[in-house]
C-alpha cells in the first residue's frame, strides 16, 4: 500500500516536472519575448541586448528554465510584464478570494449532490431519478455560462436578489452582503460540480448495489434502509471520496469561466487578463500553480480510490 | 473494458465524468433504431447543421448589419425585424446566431476529426507496438492528460495568439489525448483476444490485424465516443470565446457572443443577447448526448444498465 502511494506521489513529481515544462516550453514559442514587450516601441538593439541581460534572458533555454524553475519553488514567482508589480503581491488578495469560493462550494455543492445522488441511487428507475439523471446530464452537457445566465435570470432579475456582477473589494461589508456577494458564482459552481456528483455518486452507490452480497442481504430479508446505510454505503465510501477528489479538480476549470462571468476578482480572471496582454510572467506563475492544485487533487483522488479498493492495489 | 493494464493505473479513471464503461461493448446487431430520444436529438441536431451550412446564405442581413442604423428607441429589445432582439453594437441577434453555428460547429467538427486522426493512429499504434514504444508515448500522454483543458488552451494562446487555425489544432491536439487513452485501451484490450493470436499465428502481419480485426471490433465504441468528445470540444471552444481567447470580434461565434453582451445583464434591457447563444450552445451539445446515450443503449453498453 505504502510502496503504491509513494509510487504515485513519484508519477505525480514527474507529472509536475513535466508540466513545467510544457508550461515554459509554451512562452518560448514565438520570436517575441518579455524583454521586447516590457520596452515595447522603446526597443533598440543595445538595450534590448541591455534588458535581456538583465532579464537572463540571453542564457540557453535550460538555464533559463532552472532559474524559474528554482524561484518558483522558493515562492518568487517575478514581477508582472504589465505592471512591474510582484506576482506574489498581485496574487495574495485574489487567492484568498478563489480559495473562499472553492472552499464554500465544495462545503455547500458537495454534501447537497452526494445526498441527491445516493438518494437517487436508492430508488433506481423511479421518477426521482429519472428526472434528476436528465437534468444533470443536461446540465454537465451545458457550457458553464448558461447556467450563470439562468440564475441571474431567476434571482438577479426575478426576485431581485443578489448581483450579477461581482465589482470591487469585499472590505467592509457586513456578513449578509457579503453572501449575496458570492452567492451567484458559488451557487453556479455548485451547480457545475453538482451535475458530476450526483451522476458519478450514483454510479458508485448503484455499483455497489448490485454486488453478491447485497442481493445476499436482500435474500436474507435485511429491511432495505439497513441494506443501505449499513451495506451499501459503508462500501461506496472509498469511491465516493475519490469522485469528491476528481470534482474538486474539476472545480479548477470550471472556476475560470464562473469567476470572469461574474467579474470575480480571484486568481482566474487575473489569468485571463494576463493571456490578453501576453504577460507571460503571469500566465507561467498562475498557471503552475493551477496545474499543481489539479495534480494534487487527482493525486488525491488516486490515492483514495487504493485505499478503498484492494484489487487496484494488488493488479493481475 | 474496464480492466486497467498496468501503465493506466496512474491516471484518475476519469475523463470530465465520461469513463469508458459508458460506451457499448459491442457493435449493434441489426440496425440502429432510433428511440423517441434518439429521435428528438437527431431532429436537433440536424436542424443546427442545416443552420450551420445555410445560415449565411438564409440569414436576414450581414452579420455585423445594424438592422436600424440610428434608431435607439428600443434599444437591444426583440422587435419586428430582429426577433432575438439586438447586441451591445445593436447587430442582429438572429442573425449573428445564424452565422456562427457554422462557425461554432464547423471548428469544432474539425478540432474533433483531428483529435481522433491523432488519437486513434498514435493509440492503436502503441497497443500493437513494442512495450517501451507504448510506454514512452502513455508517459507523454499522461503528462498533458493531467493538466485541466482550458489551461493547456490558455497557455497556447497566450504564446501564439488566436486565430481559428490554432484554435483547431489547439482542441485537436488536446483532445488527442483522451482518444489516444481510449484508443489504445480498446485496442490492448482486443490484441489479447484468441481470434488475434489465431490470426497471428496463421502469420497474418500487424497491418492485417489492424484493418481485419482491431478497426471492425474498435470501431463502434470509437464512433459513439466521437459524439461524446465533440461535446467537450463545442464547451472547449466556446469556453475559449468566451474569455475573449477563441473566435475574435468581429466573427460571430455562440462562445463570444455570450461574452460580448455579458454588460447588459448590469443594465437589463434584455437577457436574450446572454441567453440566446448560450441555448444554442447547450442544445446542441444535450442533444448530441441524447443520440450518443441511444446509441450506447442500442449497442448494449453498459450505460443501458444503468439508465
Amino acid at each position: 500500500m505504502w510502496s503504491l502511494i509513494l509510487k504515485r506521489i513519484g508519477v505525480g513529481l514527474v507529472t509536475v516536472v513535466a508540466v513545467s515544462f510544457i508550461i515554459f516550453a509554451g512562452t518560448k514559442i514565438l520570436p517575441g519575448d518579455a524583454a521586447q514587450i516590457q520596452l515595447g516601441q522603446n526597443a533598440t538593439v543595445e538595450n534590448l541586448a541591455a534588458m535581456r541581460a538583465e532579464m537572463g534572458l540571453d542564457k540557453p533555454y535550460l538555464i533559463q528554465y532552472f532559474t524559474w524553475a528554482g524561484n518558483f519553488i522558493t515562492g518568487d514567482l517575478g514581477s508582472s510584464l504589465a505592471s512591474d508589480v510582484p506576482l506574489t503581491q498581485l496574487i495574495a488578495d485574489r487567492y484568498q478570494n478563489t480559495v473562499m469560493v472553492a472552499v464554500l462550494t465544495a462545503l455547500i455543492g458537495v454534501p447537497i449532490s452526494l445526498l441527491m445522488g445516493i438518494l437517487a441511487a436508492m430508488f433506481p428507475g423511479s421518477a426521482y431519478d429519472r428526472v434528476l439523471t436528465f437534468v444533470s446530464v443536461s446540465l454537465v452537457a451545458s457550457p458553464e455560462f448558461l447556467t450563470a445566465t439562468l440564475l441571474v435570470l431567476l434571482f438577479v432579475l426575478g426576485m431581485g436578489i443578489g448581483t450579477a456582477v461581482v465589482v470591487g473589494s469585499t472590505e467592509g461589508k457586513g456578513f449578509f452582503s457579503l453572501i449575496s456577494h458570492f452567492a451567484l458564482p458559488i451557487t453556479t459552481l455548485s451547480f457545475v460540480i453538482a451535475s458530476q456528483l450526483i451522476r458519478m455518486s450514483r454510479a458508485a452507490v448503484l455499483n455497489v448495489m448490485s454486488s453478491p452480497y447485497i442481493e445476499m442481504a436482500i435474500l436474507k430479508g435485511v429491511p432495505r434502509h439497513r441494506i443501505i446505510f449499513r451495506h451499501a454505503l459503508l462500501n461506496s465510501i472509498g469511491p465516493i471520496v475519490n469522485v469528491v477528489a476528481l470534482n474538486l479538480a474539476y472545480l479548477v476549470t470550471g472556476v475560470i469561466v464562473v469567476e470572469v462571468y461574474f467579474g470575480y476578482p480571484g486568481l482566474a480572471t487575473l489569468i485571463v487578463q494576463g493571456v490578453q496582454s501576453r504577460d507571460f510572467v503571469m500566465v507561467q506563475g498562475l498557471g503552475m500553480i493551477f496545474c499543481l492544485t489539479y495534480v494534487i487533487l487527482m493525486l488525491i483522488a488516486d490515492v483514495a480510490a487504493y485505499a478503498s479498493n484492494p484489487r487496484l492495489r494488488h493488479p493481475k | 473494458m474496464s480492466t486497467p493494464s498496468e501503465t493506466e493505473h496512474f491516471v484518475a479513471p476519469y475523463d470530465e465524468g465520461v469513463t469508458f464503461d459508458e460506451l457499448p461493448d459491442a457493435p449493434p446487431r441489426q440496425g440502429y433504431k432510433p428511440s423517441i430520444t434518439g429521435w428528438i436529438g437527431i431532429a436537433v441536431v440536424g436542424f443546427w447543421l442545416f443552420i450551420a451550412v445555410a445560415g449565411p446564405f438564409i440569414a436576414p442581413m450581414g452579420e455585423n448589419d445594424l438592422p436600424f442604423p440610428d434608431d435607439y428607441s428600443e434599444f437591444q429589445k426583440p422587435r419586428v425585424g430582429a426577433p432575438l432582439g439586438t447586441d451591445v453594437e445593436d447587430r442582429d441577434i438572429l442573425t449573428r446566431i445564424m452565422y456562427g453555428a457554422g462557425r461554432t460547429i464547423g471548428i469544432s467538427f474539425v478540432a474533433t476529426s483531428l483529435a481522433y486522426l491523432v488519437g486513434v493512429i498514435l493509440g492503436i499504434g502503441a497497443a500493437v507496438s513494442s512495450p517501451r514504444v507504448d510506454m514512452i508515448l502513455s508517459r507523454v500522454n499522461d503528462a498533458f492528460l493531467s493538466l485541466p483543458t482550458i489551461m493547456l488552451g490558455l497557455v497556447v494562446v497566450a504564446a501564439v495568439g488566436s486565430s481559428i487555425p490554432v484554435l483547431i489544432a489547439t482542441a485537436g491536439l488536446i483532445y488527442a489525448t483522451v482518444v489516444f487513452r481510449l484508443a489504445r485501451a480498446i485496442g490492448m484490450e482486443i490484441m489479447v483476444m484468441d481470434y488475434v493470436e489465431a490470426a497471428r499465428a496463421r502469420g497474418e502481419g500487424t497491418w492485417w490485424v489492424i484493418t481485419r480485426e482491431i478497426w471492425p471490433n474498435a470501431r463502434m465504441p470509437l464512433i459513439t465516443d466521437f459524439g461524446l468528445r465533440m461535446i467537450y470540444v463545442i464547451l472547449f471552444i466556446s469556453s475559449l470565446s468566451f474569455l475573449g481567447l477563441g473566435v475574435q470580434p468581429p466573427q460571430a461565434d455562440w462562445g463570444s457572443m455570450v461574452r460580448e453582451n455579458l454588460g447588459t445583464l448590469q443594465y437589463g434591457a434584455s437577457i436574450l443577447p446572454v441567453l440566446a447563444p448560450a441555448l444554442a450552445i447547450a442544445t446542441l451539445t444535450v442533444a448530441i448526448n441524447l443520440i450518443v446515450d441511444d446509441v450506447s443503449a442500442h449497442g448494449g453498453g453498459k450505460l443501458s444498465k444503468r439508465m
